[in-house]
């Protein structure tokens, strides 16, 4: 929804729209280690810390591990944190992202996602952060660079919001979002500054109140630690509607909070999608209408903490569900259509759901795929109805495995 | 800067930092903790990743420091500094020390990476490395730290081998390789070298860094009441030595003065008491290359 246009219009990659609201957003510290495809991200803000546009420290770390635990550090004495990430160091962060969403310490992080090692290859899937689910951080998948830049202002004022606390991660599809070019409405500083004010946390190491962080409990105290750490998790639920609310006001643009839903009012099948997909998702999904198939997306935007009531509430009552994972949970299914089906479950009569994988390591997913998609779940229901049929498909493979 | 006088036990302060924590009795590593922070003093933010003292000093709901005080990632102690000193400089809180206290595991094994990236940044912050020559707080494993012939959980003594196969890494030359701003080997045995050389490294407008051998009477087999002598006859013997590097010079601060007790000092501690005479000849060349090297060099 862009109703509102400012004066500043750019075109720029989706890592450089990422930097700039990095810029926007006067973080004190930036801990940055390379690795593609996000090193435009910390290309640009170093460039920015040089020419003087942002007043931020700028640690050159040697290793992801380090750029995490350098954003703790300057987290746990009150500063604003950025870092950015990928595929193999997001990994490599894995100990950290537990650590600092335990700690309840709200970095915010820029993650181009990307493929996982072996086979090697540096294009993009999801399952760099969807293997990061667990690791108690907020994740949004973005859908364009307008989006990315929004998200990085709004990451920082869910993030450090005190009823939330919780670090934040922006998720953008590799190459197909970090390296490609679009025209961008850069908002004005003077508004940034006055949507999100100055970091300020009770959470912190201080000279008046010297504190000691990052302690350990004993079996009495632990679950108490995670279940509020949880909980506030769930809250910010409502945080990220009311920040995505005042974001439309103040900027003139905002995204539907947890989910966006396309057509959905009156679909028989539709299709979650999490994002740059999506973009090639509306397009199907227009094609199909106006064939007179009556076809509706959702664009999961969060998928920690996950949208269920939403799913539920935009496609709960369709014929069939498809879901579309750039993602494969070994030994299962993919990860998205695990948690989607969970929402699912909680409602008497179900539809059909079908799990597409497609895209792994970087693949191209083209509106005719989308559309034989739809085609698969009109066809689930009106033909597959008394006989089983493939639970899990995998798109432009031409294999199956029964589910 | 935060104004620091030459500290002696007489002048020392009486005010405890690292106090009511769970550390064993004669523990070195909580002494080099508490004289250090009556060093650097209130304004301090220290970092300490896994191992001893954050083991015994940070117990919910009963925490052992004064001062602000935060367990890193046991990989991640030289990078959490470097982030603290970042965000209070950020901040405009100059006037601190950030300082991080970490074993000879989380040092030399694990967080080396981290704290050669720190070193190479040259971020104002003050490393202490707590040598107990093996990672005591899981249960005494062997470390790059513990020294040839040490009886560990992971390096037993036995029919075929004496213990730790392999010689103590030497990281206090490793960390000076880097051309760090200050670097200092002390012990607490020599309580007033180890003060003079907090105070120096709390000077010091760079990255410093203490390695101070602190004696472990529950890894060692040794009794608590040993601790300092302990720790004060490995410097005379030669098995650890008190030195420098500043201005991108060693410097040694003290003088082998009694190499024969070498032997003694060994059968004395648990550690070391299946070592046969080869070992111990095999220790004694070691000691002597090490030292004819250093005076060569340093001299």
């Amino acid at each position: 929804m862009k109703t509102q246009m400012s004066k500043q219009k750019v075109f720029i990659s989706g890592d450089e729209a990422v930097a700039l609201g990095v810029r926007l957003a006067r973080p004190h510290v930036i801990s940055a280690y390379p690795i593609t495809p996000q090193t435009i991200v910390v290309e640009r803000l170093s460039e920015m810390v040089e020419d003087g546009s942002l007043k931020a420290r700028y640690i050159h770390v040697e290793s992801e591990h380090s750029a995490m635990s350098a954003a703790m550090g300057a987290s746990a004495v009150g500063a604003r944190a950025f870092t950015a990430t990928s595929s193999q160091g997001l990994l490599y962060m894995a100990e950290g992202m537990h650590y600092a969403s335990g700690g309840r310490m709200p970095i915010v992080m820029m993650n181009a996602n990307r493929s996982l090692a072996l086979p090697w290859s540096i294009f993009g899937d999801h399952r760099d952060s969807l293997s990061m689910l667990d690791s108690g951080w907020i994740q949004v998948y973005v859908e364009d660079a307008q989006e990315a830049l929004d998200m990085t202002i709004q990451a920082f004022r869910i993030a450090e919001d005190a009823a939330v606390l919780t670090p934040f991660m922006i998720n953008l599809d590799g190459f197909i979002l970090t390296h490609t070019y679009e025209i961008v409405d850069i908002p004005d500083q003077s508004k940034v500054d006055s949507f999100l004010p100055v970091f300020k946390t009770p959470n912190k190491m201080s000279l008046e109140k010297p504190k000691s962080m990052g302690f350990s409990t004993s079996p009495a105290d632990n679950m108490e630690f995670k279940y509020q750490q949880h909980k506030a998790m769930l809250d910010a639920k409502d945080i990220i509607h009311s920040v995505d609310k005042e974001f439309g006001k103040t900027f003139g643009r905002s995204y539907g909070g947890m989910i966006d839903s396309y057509n959905c009012e009156d679909a028989d099948y539709v299709l979650v999608t999490a994002g740059s997909v999506t973009g090639t998702a509306r397009i199907a999904v227009d094609n199909l209408r106006s064939r007179g198939i009556k076809a509706g997306l959702v664009k999961l935007r969060y998928l920690r903490p996950f949208p269920d009531e939403e799913v539920r509430a935009a496609a709960g009552d369709v014929k069939a569900i498809g879901v579309l994972d750039k993602d494969i949970s070994f030994g299962y299914e993919g990860t998205i259509f695990t948690n989607v089906n969970s929402a699912l479950a909680h409602l008497s009569i179900r539809p059909v759901s079908i799990n597409f994988i497609a895209g792994l390591g970087g693949r191209d997913i083209s509106i005719k795929d989308i559309e034989g998609i739809y085609h698969d779940l009109e066809e689930a229901v009106t033909v597959g109805k008394d006989k089983s049929f493939a639970k899990v498909r995998y798109v432009n493979m031409g294999v199956e495995i029964d589910g | 800067m935060v104004d620091i006088k030459k500290i002696t036990a007489k002048n020392m302060t009486d005010k405890e930092f690292f106090f009511g924590h769970k550390a064993c009795a004669g523990c070195g590593g909580s002494l080099a903790v508490r004289l250090a922070m009556k060093v650097f003093g209130e304004k301090t933010f220290a970092a300490l990743p896994a191992g001893c003292m954050s083991a015994v000093g940070f117990i919910f709901p009963q925490m052992a420091f004064l001062n602000n005080a935060i367990i890193s990632t046991f990989p991640g102690t030289g990078s959490m500094l470097s982030g603290m000193r970042a965000g209070l400089d950020a901040l405009g809180f100059h006037d601190t020390h950030v300082v991080g206290f970490a074993g000879d595991g989380g040092t030399a094994d694990i967080g080396l990476q981290a704290l050669s990236g720190a070193i190479d940044r040259g971020d104002r912050i003050i490393y202490i490395c707590y040598d107990n020559e093996a990672y005591m707080n899981t249960g005494v494993q062997k470390s790059g730290l513990t020294p040839y012939g040490t009886k560990t959980t992971t390096s037993p003594a036995g029919k075929n081998l004496s213990g730790a196969v392999t010689h103590k890494k030497n990281l206090f030359e490793i960390i000076a390789a880097h051309d760090i701003a200050y670097a200092a080997t002390a012990s607490v045995g020599y309580p007033q070298d180890y003060l003079n050389k907090l105070s120096k490294a709390a000077r010091v407008n760079g990255t410093s860094y203490i390695h101070i051998y602190a004696t472990c009477p529950t890894g060692w087999g040794t009794p608590t009441e040993t601790s300092v002598s302990l720790a004060k006859e490995a410097v005379d013997c030669g098995l650890w030595y008190l030195a420098e590097y500043e201005n991108s010079t060693f410097k040694i601060n003290r003088k082998l003065t009694k190499p024969e007790l070498l032997k003694e000092h060994l059968l004395k501690q648990g550690r070391f008491k299946h070592l046969t005479d080869e070992d111990i000849k095999v220790i004694e060349s070691e000691r002597d290359r090490k030292w004819e090297r250093m005076l060569e060099k340093w001299g």
